[in-house]
């Protein structure tokens, strides 16, 4: 017998064309949620990066990276903290754009995103491909703030909203499947919000396997 | 990690810090010891299958064994807080897993470097848990609350703070009203700004460990002082709270 809360009920309904991860609710807001300051990042020094694994490490400087295609992406987004907002609207890179300006090594499996400001975050190589993440430099038709992660932010949108590193700097292509800031404070490998993969004990026994030999 | 499965709890009190604010004291069969600043995520289910969750920052002390104290602000439309303030009594269960988080936590560093503790409303949560455990582990290191609130009758844990201020010549309560302060108030009125956080400062015998909590508006300016005073980033831990529907 699952256990009820007398009396209790939904106060919004969530039925229509969007549906919700186990456990989390919608808001019209955009929510910001970070550990520490916002970092203040000089345009005319920022740089992003694709290295690590790869045959030839590559660079953009701010005008060079927003000469490459951009496309909009209308992602719904879901963040741990229990706040999903549908219909985002982004412009930015595409990932497969950027990675086919590389090489990978092929042991190249998994990749860390690390931001100004220290921050980092693991994801599969395979989640960042085939149109599932892109570089955000645009958001509702004007530049990313720097509250919300400008001025540019991995958006990797079906998984939990940390994976979508804020004040994002480049991504190190590596074999082993490293845990990043949050991942080593106790949150998921992997962070699937439809499996409600909030923290690490919630991961895929074969997840937390590959979590556990790393850490030995 | 040991694993964080859902317990169900009992309420064993219920206190109403302001007309807005409600804390819910619950005890846990599965209690463990938590950092203070951590949280707990609190799941309702109804009868037709439907559950939500939220977080809420632990407001006792781990010396409190084998129960937790939640402060929970109602927010308008709130579908948690708004069952939790007025659908739950004393004796009805809880659905828990926690302790959660592992970053907004004190102590982090040396227990004994100065603490500047900054909150805004309902982020005086998890600080309050801070200076509960400072309180009750006998920690005396320099610590001041800096807390902003609009009007009198929104200081959550205003009595227990005054005590712990009168008591303890190493803790200084600074309290700003940014609306409307009480008859007489001679103290700040102003929202919190560079001049008031360098004087919070100046109440500490060196750099601190910060620990902002509140509204975003007031993180983000906060921490953007704190780092103009020169303090470093990893000094400056931020946790932000504010109504996202919940």
């Amino acid at each position: 017998m699952p256990f009820v809360n007398k009396g209790f009920h939904a106060k919004r309904p969530t039925e229509g064309p969007h549906k919700l991860p186990p456990g989390q609710y919608e808001t019209q807001d955009f929510p910001v949620l970070t550990a520490g300051p916002t970092p203040r990042i000089n345009l005319a020094n920022w740089e992003f990066r694709l290295e690590g694994l790869v045959e030839n490490p590559v660079k953009w400087s701010w005008n060079e990276f927003n000469a490459l295609p951009q496309q909009d992406f209308n992602p719904d987004i879901h963040c741990v903290t229990k706040w999903s907002k549908f219909d985002t609207k982004w412009r930015g890179v595409s990932l497969d754009t950027l990675l086919e300006h590389v090489q990978l090594q092929p042991e190249a499996e998994f990749a860390l995103a690390f931001s100004y400001g220290g921050y980092t975050t693991n994801v599969p190589l395979a989640d960042l491909r085939n149109g599932q993440a892109f570089i955000g430099l645009q958001y509702e038709g004007k530049p990313l703030t720097p509250e919300h992660g400008g001025p540019a932010r991995l958006v990797v949108p079906h998984l939990y909203f940390w994976k979508s590193a804020k004040w994002v700097q480049g991504l190190r292509l590596m074999g082993v499947n490293k845990p990043g800031f949050w991942e080593e404070a106790g949150y998921s490998m992997y962070g699937d919000p439809w499996k409600e993969q909030r923290y690490g004990s919630d991961d895929d026994a074969a997840e937390e396997a590959s979590t556990s030999s790393i850490r030995l | 990690m040991s694993r964080l499965d859902w317990q169900i709890g009992t309420v064993t009190a219920i206190a109403a810090d302001t007309p807005r604010v409600k804390t819910f004291t619950i005890a846990l069969p599965r209690w463990t010891a938590h950092r203070a600043g951590q949280h707990y995520d609190l799941r309702l289910s109804a009868p037709d299958g439907y559950r939500t969750e939220r977080s809420y920052s632990i407001a006792s002390p781990p010396e409190q064994t084998g129960e937790i104290a939640l402060t929970v602000e109602l927010i308008a439309d709130g579908e948690v807080s708004g069952y939790l303030h007025e659908g739950v009594a004393v004796g009805d269960q809880l659905e828990l897993r926690g302790p959660i988080g592992g970053y907004f936590v004190w102590p982090a560093g040396a227990p004994d470097a100065p603490l500047l503790l900054v909150a805004g409303g309902s982020g005086v949560v998890p600080l309050m848990a801070m200076l509960r455990h400072r309180q009750r582990a006998g920690l005396h290191n320099p610590a001041v609350l800096l807390f902003s609130i609009r009007t009198p009758e929104e200081v959550i844990y205003q009595q227990e703070l005054e005590a712990m201020a009168a008591a303890d010549a190493a803790f200084t309560l600074l309290l700003t009203y940014t609306r409307q302060a009480p008859a007489g108030w001679a103290g700040y009125h102003r929202r919190v700004d560079a001049a008031m956080l360098a004087e919070a400062v100046a109440h500490l015998p060196g750099a601190p460990q910060c620990y902002v909590c509140g509204p975003t508006g007031l993180v983000e300016s906060v921490a953007t002082l704190l780092q103009a005073q020169g303090l470093p980033d990893d000094a400056i831990r931020t946790e932000r709270f504010g109504p996202t529907g919940s």
